[in-house]
């Protein structure tokens, strides 16, 4: 080595790195990583960067954010509510949006990622257990993302409960409900978690602050490492066709084109996220007012990821389960605690209800389309019609107000649809897998069915549209 | 002299813009490593696709640089967001474009790592048991070692029980007791005339802590006549002024809607309803729930009235106060 050489921004660094770590056979390997190309696997890209700016936009609040419960006078600068008594937790939330400059900008996109966040993570999840994408080798995976998407809900609710405005104050007496409700320890763990009967003791805002900045958020990320580590593991799946098969993942590699487009779609998540809550209004915690027990408004709604739970509340017939005085069941626990303890029964189990259905145990890395397994497909529209129905059931109040059709009529009627919808949606998804399959048209981009031309020599040649053809063929290996 | 400076600045920077704009010979293909084999390998750059990314990066720029502007000049969120977040739009567009139209572009195939070994799963297998070899009292250590397992299991988890106070009586037990006076939200007694047909008026019990669940209650009147009650609880109700528990039975919400017909021909019964979940309760006749998912009647406050004409309480509810607890005894509603 001259003295003379000319320095190089890149070698020059990884060779410092790899003559102390060894990591230049990684580091290539990393560069070379192939990403297979499809859209639908752009939505767990989605969760992960809003993740990223939930954590980012956080840090800032919690700057801000005061877990006390005292009783203070607000002497801020919105003058709808000086002078009114509140918690400090609210008064410090206000103070955040109209005192701190960019504060209600971090928290808007807080709230706006929360929502993009928990919209990716449901889609991803959509999009693996229609496809298929769930089954050996990646259960494990599976489960890390299911308990993932279980950590999200409660990392939203407790986000905007945080703020003991009226309607955050409503959910977590909602909250406290639903949790006495558990029969038998429903109570002594209610206890424990609020400091006594609800309101709660003072000790309880710090401690759900602390969960909702650490406790979750820190598993959320170790569970997000562990999908990344394994999905590295493990590689990408793949639609079936050209070169791809069970044997090799093909695709566009890391190093340069799939960084920068993955590079640029954070930079859009981002600032999309901060778009919205630069310009679109959401929780305006200002107009709510603070929180009293014996307060509460009309048209109240939860984040939408929670309506699925207020709908269950709502359609529930007013069950309990009582022998003389003592009384087993109280009626929150069927929807607030069983129906999610369900459908989170069912996801988590999807890979062996799968399984022992076509008892296919093989590994696979390639991908089915929808359509090319009805049966599961359908099973899949069913449980997310019982979701939606209930969901629905969820802002009925809000519907019979623009409607006037009466509220009592449409929950008699969600309670049927409830029931039936599921099975329905079953049918009617079985069915038209069935016909997509038979036609071979696509939902979205219409016709690709393969052209037959007459050659000059006076033979036939088949053909498909441009790019088409392949990918409607049978996947080249097992 | 001012004047002419500029300009040969801004010559200058007319040069460098002009020099950048224009493309240089690409450099020639570097020599490609191993696998994963390159299926195709193409470069896509195209001189129009450059210039777009650099134009965007420059637009990232300026609206970044105004978001620090407005940050110190004026802070208004619309103009904060607007101006990071399409600063970040723009310039994640611009390397999107990058990734597409200007570095080269490559399909490749990398081969699925084979991932069950039964030998090296036999071989964990074998290690792990090794551990037992030469040892004659396995189970006995085995039984210690689950024991001091348990306990010390047992140890770490029993703190929990320190965040909150046992279940007790006090579960059941509400500041109403007989004689207490009802007050409004700034504490003056309430006397029954100051109930008007047709609203619902709030009230605590005097000198008590208003913000639980057992507190406050709300006071209706009816003509006598209108109430269907048991004997015992039309005596609670003096002159028609009935009290009702603000909480929801249901899921500790408060019931703060009242319906209240206006032309009772074709409107619904009166009725009190919690705007969680629509648990709809009948104030005329004791709290019964007409519609929704409660499972017991609101709580009746029994009334009547002191010496001085105020509305004072005349022992403690009727039925459990707020949320019921799974597993619990709870008094239940006499008629």
């Amino acid at each position: 080595m001259s003295l003379l050489r000319r320095p190089d921004p890149v070698r020059d660094p990884v060779r410092f790195v790899d003559q102390r770590l060894g990591a230049a056979s990684p580091l290539r390997a990393t560069l070379r990583y192939v990403f297979p190309d499809h859209w639908s696997f752009m939505l767990g890209e989605i969760a992960l960067y809003a993740f990223v700016m939930l954590v980012a936009t956080g840090v800032f609040l919690t700057m801000y954010y005061v877990p006390d419960d005292q009783t203070v006078t607000y002497g801020g600068s919105y003058l709808p509510l000086q002078g009114r008594t509140m918690g400090a937790q609210y008064d410090s939330v206000l103070r955040l949006v109209f005192d701190v400059p960019a504060g209600n900008l971090m928290r808007q996109t807080h709230h706006w990622a929360a929502n993009v966040f928990i919209v990716a993570i449901a889609l991803h999840l959509a999009r693996i257990c229609l496809t298929g994408a769930f089954r050996r080798p990646r259960e494990l995976n599976y489960l890390v993302g299911v308990t993932m998407l279980a950590l999200a809900l409660l990392e939203g609710f407790l986000g905007y409960s945080l703020i003991d405005d009226l309607l955050s104050g409503m959910g977590l007496a909602i909250a406290y409900a639903v949790a006495v409700s558990i029969p038998f320890v429903g109570d002594d763990l209610s206890f424990l978690a609020w400091g006594g009967e609800y309101p709660g003791a003072s000790q309880f805002w710090p401690r759900m602050e602390i969960v909702h900045v650490l406790i979750v958020p820190v598993t959320i990320g170790a569970l997000l490492s562990l999908h990344l580590v394994q999905i590295i593991r493990q590689h990408h799946t793949q639609f079936p066709g050209g070169p791809r098969s069970e044997r090799a993942v093909v695709g566009t590699p890391m190093w340069a084109g799939y960084a920068l487009r993955s590079i640029g779609l954070f930079l859009i998540v981002a600032g999309v996220l901060l778009l919205l809550g630069g310009l679109v209004q959401i929780n305006p915690i200002w107009q709510w007012g603070p929180y009293e027990t014996y307060l509460s408004t009309n048209g109240a709604q939860p984040d939408w990821y929670l309506g699925w739970l207020i709908g269950a509340l709502r359609l529930m017939p007013p069950l309990e389960v009582r022998f003389g005085d003592f009384t087993a069941v109280p009626n929150p626990f069927w929807g607030g605690a069983l129906y999610p303890l369900v459908v989170f029964a069912i996801l988590y189990l999807w890979p062996w209800i799968d399984k022992r259905r076509w008892g296919d145990r093989d590994r696979h890395e390639t991908l089915d389309r929808p359509r090319d397994n009805p049966r599961r497909t359908a099973s899949f529209a069913a449980l997310a019609t019982w979701v939606f129905v209930i969901l629905f059931a969820g802002s009925v109040d809000r519907f019979a107000f623009r409607t006037l059709i009466s509220y009592e009529a449409q929950i008699w009627f969600l309670r049927g649809a409830a029931l039936v919808a599921p099975l329905i949606a079953y049918r009617v998804t079985r069915r038209l897998c069935g016909e997509l399959r038979a036609r071979e048209s696509h939902p979205l981009r219409g016709w690709s069915g393969t052209v037959v031309r007459r050659t000059p020599a006076g033979g036939w040649e088949q053909t498909g549209p441009a790019g088409e053809g392949e990918e409607d063929k049978e996947p080249a290996a097992r | 002299m001012r004047g002419s400076r500029l300009q040969v600045a801004l010559a200058w920077l007319g040069l460098r813009l002009l020099r950048a704009l224009r493309p240089k010979p690409a450099p020639p293909a570097r020599r490609r490593a191993e696998p994963p084999e390159a299926l195709e390998r193409e470069p896509a750059a195209s001189p129009g696709a450059e210039l777009l990314v650099a134009a965007l990066l420059l637009a990232a720029a300026l609206a970044a640089a105004g978001f620090v502007v407005f940050y110190v000049v004026w802070p208004d969120t619309q103009l904060l967001g607007l101006c990071l977040g399409g600063a970040l739009v723009l310039c994640g567009v611009a390397a999107a474009l990058a990734g597409k139209r200007v570095v080269p572009q490559e399909t490749a195939a990398e081969p699925y790592r084979a991932l069950a070994d039964e030998e090296k799963v036999d071989d964990v297998g074998e290690i792990v048991r090794e551990v037992g070899d030469g040892v004659s009292r396995r189970t006995l250590l085995t039984g210690a070692a689950g024991v001091a397992g348990l306990t010390i299991g047992a140890a770490a988890v029993v703190p929990i029980a320190s965040l909150g106070p046992g279940v007790d009586a006090r579960i059941a037990s509400t500041p109403w007791r007989r004689g207490r006076r009802l007050v409004d939200e700034r504490g003056r007694a309430l006397r029954p005339e100051q109930v008007a047909a047709g609203g619902v008026l709030l009230a605590f019990p005097e000198g008590a802590d208003r913000d639980t669940l057992d507190a406050p209650v709300m006071l209706l009147r009816f003509a006598p006549a209108e109430l269907e009650l048991s004997s015992a609880r039309r005596a609670a109700a003096p002159g028609g002024v009935i009290a009702y528990s603000r909480i929801c039975t249901h899921a500790g919400c408060a019931v703060s809607m009242y319906r209240h017909p206006l032309y009772p021909p074709t409107a619904p019964d009166d009725a009190l309803v919690c705007p969680c979940h629509f648990s709809t309760f009948d104030p005329r006749r004791g709290g019964a729930v007409t519609f929704g998912p409660a499972g017991r009647p609101l709580p009746q406050l029994p009334l009547e009235l002191n010496a001085a004409g105020e509305l004072v309480a005349a022992g403690d509810f009727i039925g459990s106060v707020g949320p019921t607890y799974g597993g619990s005894r709870q008094e239940r509603p006499r008629a």
